[in-house]
């Protein structure tokens, strides 16, 4: 089996891949990629089913070697990476020769980048899934953020990887966005009209306490019409719940399962993945669409995920 | 029964507008239907009080769809015999500095620590849920008497197995996590183990009771 070493591991890097849905009765979120329209795509381009694990950098990425050599691919935000001096572009494979190492630094565009390597990462699951659960150290390598001196083993590659080219506008149409689709929440009904107002025309800054968990979003208060006790319920990933202190808090992937805070609105199946491609400090606008136009975009989203054909020349 | 769309692929359904026994033993009978059927198209179930959010696959039904079918569901969750509760017992060495909060709650309800202790391990307990985070159950009620509002400001870390009340809520965190219910002990146990079959120690649906043990049976239980 070949390997990939951590010779550092840059901000937060972690082994992530679609997650693992289908425990919120023994209270486990379901994790996953922050990003999992560039995993999915990364995998593809080095030949892996497109759920295979594969490393989530955020920010800034780290470098990582590659004693027996292999085919990878970076997909999601511009890390500048690069191979002996040489750029790497992103969203295309290319091959390690044994002993190469391949270098990342801070981000150009977005928050996170995936290193897919050919094969893809191998981890003893965890319910299912390969994903790091930072909370609760469940999952991943060790439960835990790569640290330096990592070796993180790699599967077999059973086939021949070609080289694949993504159709034009594939990219530009998946492509992060600072305005995010939403669908009301269900305490919608408890906002007054001037704060709905004040979600969709105004505009918000991810906070720097934003992480897998949830994005704090700073900017404009928002609050309920009234005090009211609410009794504490499952909350959906993406959901936009409302402190007590007029907060906004975008649940994500690392998600408390259940909460008592008031959810006005819900990030789109179809936009998740800019969700996770939004950095602290970044602004960002919500604009709300009906249940049915959500679901016929996320339908449109796994159609286009789902072909070969629709995502590569 | 109520349904309210809660995104574009999750629908909350509410089987009761309190918190409450009857209710408990609703969302747990419909939970359990849910989960023997092996429903292909729920994605993942969200139990708490009162309510199950139900995430679905968005290209195989939409939202009334969703809702037709769990009424179904529902209908015949209805018929089937309520199950009977498992009995789970936690021990916890009280006070000290596993509960550096039992004094506060104490003086905030003008009695004793050994009192609040009394109170607290005299009561059973329904798992109403779990969320937060794995093996987070959320016990009631507490005594009202020993009832307590959670701390303003969060601890940064509260350690794992730590036992703690906020209002009417009892729970034992399973992991070393942020946190701003009041410690009032520990126990020694494991109460999330990826190992173990199953993982939880608390499942949603039991009777759980707090045993009052001392500090050399902690001391020796968590070695072994």
């Amino acid at each position: 089996m070949s390997s990939l070493v951590v010779e550092s591991p840059g901000l937060l890097s972690t082994v992530q891949d679609l997650g693992r849905p289908g425990f919120g009765a023994v209270g486990v979120s379901p994790s996953g990629a922050a990003d999992p329209v560039a995993l999915q795509i990364g995998n593809r381009l080095v030949g892996n089913a497109p759920g295979k694990a594969a490393l989530e950098m955020t920010l800034a990425g780290g470098t990582f070697a590659f004693p027996e050599g292999g085919v990878i691919c970076l997909a999601g935000a511009d890390f500048g990476a690069q191979l002996g001096g040489k750029e790497l572009t992103t969203w295309r494979a290319h091959a390690i020769l044994p002993g190469k190492r391949v270098t990342l630094g801070a981000t150009r565009d977005f928050a996170r980048c995936y290193l897919c390597v050919a094969g893809g990462i191998v981890v003893e699951e965890f319910l299912g899934s390969a994903s790091t659960h930072l909370l609760s150290g469940l999952g991943g390598w060790q439960g835990r953020a790569l640290k330096k001196g990592d070796i993180l083993p790699v599967g077999e590659v059973t086939q021949r990887i070609r080289q694949r080219k993504m159709k034009s506008g594939v990219l530009e149409a998946l492509r992060p966005r600072k305005t995010l689709r939403v669908t009301r929440g269900p305490q919608w009904e408890w906002f007054a009209e001037e704060m709905r107002k004040k979600l969709f025309e105004e505009e918000f800054l991810v906070s720097q306490e934003s992480n897998r968990m949830g994005l704090r979003l700073e900017g404009p208060r928002l609050a309920t019409r009234e005090k009211r006790e609410m009794i504490s319920e499952g909350a959906p990933l993406g959901a936009i719940q409302v402190t007590p202190s007029g907060q906004a808090i975008v649940l994500f992937v690392e998600q408390q399962t259940t909460g008592g805070y008031p959810k006005i609105a819900n990030a789109i199946g179809a936009d998740l993945h800019r969700l996770g491609q939004l950095r602290p400090r970044d602004t960002v606008r919500f604009s709300e669409v009906s249940f049915e136009q959500a679901r016929a975009l996320w339908i449109e989203q796994q159609g286009l995920l789902n072909s070969e054909e629709q995502l590569f020349a | 029964m109520r349904f309210q769309a809660a995104s574009d692929q999750a629908l909350l359904v509410y089987l009761g507008e309190e918190i409450g026994a009857a209710t408990h033993q609703r969302v747990v009978r419909l939970l359990h239907l849910l989960q023997c059927e092996r429903v292909a198209w729920i994605r993942n179930i969200q139990p708490a009080y009162s309510s199950l959010l139900i995430s679905f696959d968005a290209r195989a039904v939409d939202h009334a769809e969703a809702q037709a079918r769990i009424t179904e569901y529902e209908k015949r969750a209805e018929t089937l015999p309520a199950t009977k509760a498992r009995l789970v017992e936690v021990p916890v060495c009280y006070g000290g500095e596993f509960g550096p909060d039992l004094d506060a709650v104490a003086a905030k309800n003008g009695l004793t620590a050994a009192k609040v202790i009394a109170l607290h391990c005299t009561r059973t307990y329904h798992a109403y849920f779990l969320g937060f985070a794995p093996g987070f159950a959320y016990l009631g009620d507490v005594a009202r008497e020993i009832a307590m509002p959670r701390l303003e400001t969060p601890r940064k870390e509260v350690p794992a197995g730590s036992v703690a009340i906020a209002g009417r809520q009892t729970a034992v965190y399973p992991f070393a996590t942020p946190g701003g219910w009041r410690l009032i002990g520990r126990t020694p146990l494991e109460i999330f183990k990826k190992d173990r079959e199953p993982m939880g120690w608390i499942a949603i649906g039991d009777q759980v009771r707090f045993r009052p043990i001392s500090r050399e049976e902690y001391a020796w239980r968590s070695r072994a």
